[in-house]
């Protein structure tokens, strides 16, 4: 009698309801320990994903991005700090063409040996764990997600 | 019991742009501790002011097109209401056009419509929108394909877990059984949550026809708790 609501796509038409003022943006770009993290969405031919919408969030934070003509996204939170494992941002994917939304991870380049200890990227094979991990690029970090194809992004289901 | 057969594959060849989308590695299943730690985050940087959820009263005048409310209540696994948490919709205008600019169906805006609303659920889990119906369109992914009338429902819940984007459709509509998105479920049962009913009850006489429809959220079951 209570079966979940089962998923739909959302569509390539949400760009003039989902956006907000400063979706993108959990926090200001100067305060102590903003991430401002940038990437693309590509699909298995490994062109962008133009009509993505990707939501991150960290505890209490949350973004939303709709990804533009490059599929190029970003979106700034705080990086938090964690006794247990390591840090990372929540991330979920929704497209046309995704009858439902994907759920991954975004974890850190600086943190190797807290990277290697945590258990969520301990259940992954050790060849993929790398698509969870942005890359440093300058000022920014650098993530992207391939939705299918070589180095796939690792998705997880509950 | 398993709902898998009510939640639709990601790839779903019918779809066609499923086929470079949906991933080709089974998704890693999360621990379950990770649920201890997926309260949901704070949707309260998105704003929703009351006139969010009549979306007939955005412009000067009135949107054409058949006036309905849509109502229902969220409610969790366990059939309790999910309170205070945030609804979105968006749809078509009532000739089947949406006001976003990829949409370059042949069809007039309405410039007295947009198509987007946003209301927070009330104490007993209840939502309430009045819009108008929204047209069927088509759309290319087959010739003579045509998307039954829907509206577009983004609901976040308590939880990271409850993070729910669906459409709901319309009682009695004949392009149900035709749609390559709805048919992707492939329980037929799972397909009939999707699609409201006419309520007379929340129907307001004279002045515009209720539908109604619930959504549950996914997410584990909690512990039964005597309340």
């Amino acid at each position: 009698m209570t079966e979940p609501t089962p998923s739909q796509t959302v569509g390539p038409f949400f760009g003039f309801a989902l956006p907000f003022a400063d979706d993108a943006n959990a926090t200001g770009v100067e305060s102590r320990d903003a991430t401002r993290v940038e990437g693309q969405v590509l699909d298995g031919a490994g062109e962008p994903v133009p009509d993505a919408l990707v939501e991150a969030s960290q505890g209490e934070q949350f973004a939303r991005c709709r990804t533009d003509g490059e599929g190029a996204f970003h979106f700034t939170l705080r990086k938090p700090v964690v006794n247990d494992g390591a840090p990372c941002f929540e991330i979920v994917v929704f497209a046309r063409g995704l009858l439902r939304h994907l759920r991954t991870r975004m974890y850190f380049p600086d943190e190797e040996i807290a990277n290697r200890a945590d258990r969520v990227l301990q259940l992954v094979e050790e060849s993929r764990r790398h698509t969870l991990v942005a890359h440093q690029d300058a000022d920014i970090v650098r993530f992207d997600i391939r939705l299918q194809g070589e180095s796939e992004t690792v998705f997880f289901a509950l | 019991m398993s709902d898998v057969d009510y939640e639709p594959p990601y790839l779903y060849p019918d779809y066609r742009s499923t086929e470079l989308r949906a991933p080709k590695h089974e998704p890693v299943r999360l621990p379950d501790e990770w649920f201890h730690h997926a309260l949901g985050p704070a949707f309260g940087r998105i704003p929703v002011r009351p006139e969010d959820a009549d979306l007939t009263r955005q412009h000067r005048g009135e949107p054409l097109g058949e006036r309905i409310i849509i109502s229902g209540r969220v409610l969790d696994g366990d059939g309790r209401p999910v309170r205070n948490t945030l609804v979105e919709v968006w749809q078509a205008n009532a000739a089947g056009r949406y006001v976003d600019p990829v949409d370059d169906h042949d069809a007039p805006l309405d410039p007295n419509f947009t198509g987007a609303g946003r209301a927070l659920t009330d104490d007993t889990g209840l939502y309430r929108f009045v819009t108008v119906k929204p047209g069927a369109y088509p759309w290319r992914n087959h010739l003579n394909a045509w998307r039954p009338a829907h509206v577009h429902f983004s609901l976040f819940g308590p939880s990271l877990a409850n993070r729910l984007v669906t459409q709901m459709y319309f009682p009695g509509d004949p392009l149900i059984p035709l749609d390559p998105i709805l048919r992707s479920i492939p329980d037929p049962r799972g397909r009939e949550l999707l699609i409201a009913r006419l309520d007379l009850d929340t129907t307001v006489p004279e002045w515009a026809l209720g539908y109604r429809w619930d959504i549950v959220l996914r997410g584990r079951r909690a512990t039964p708790t005597e309340a």
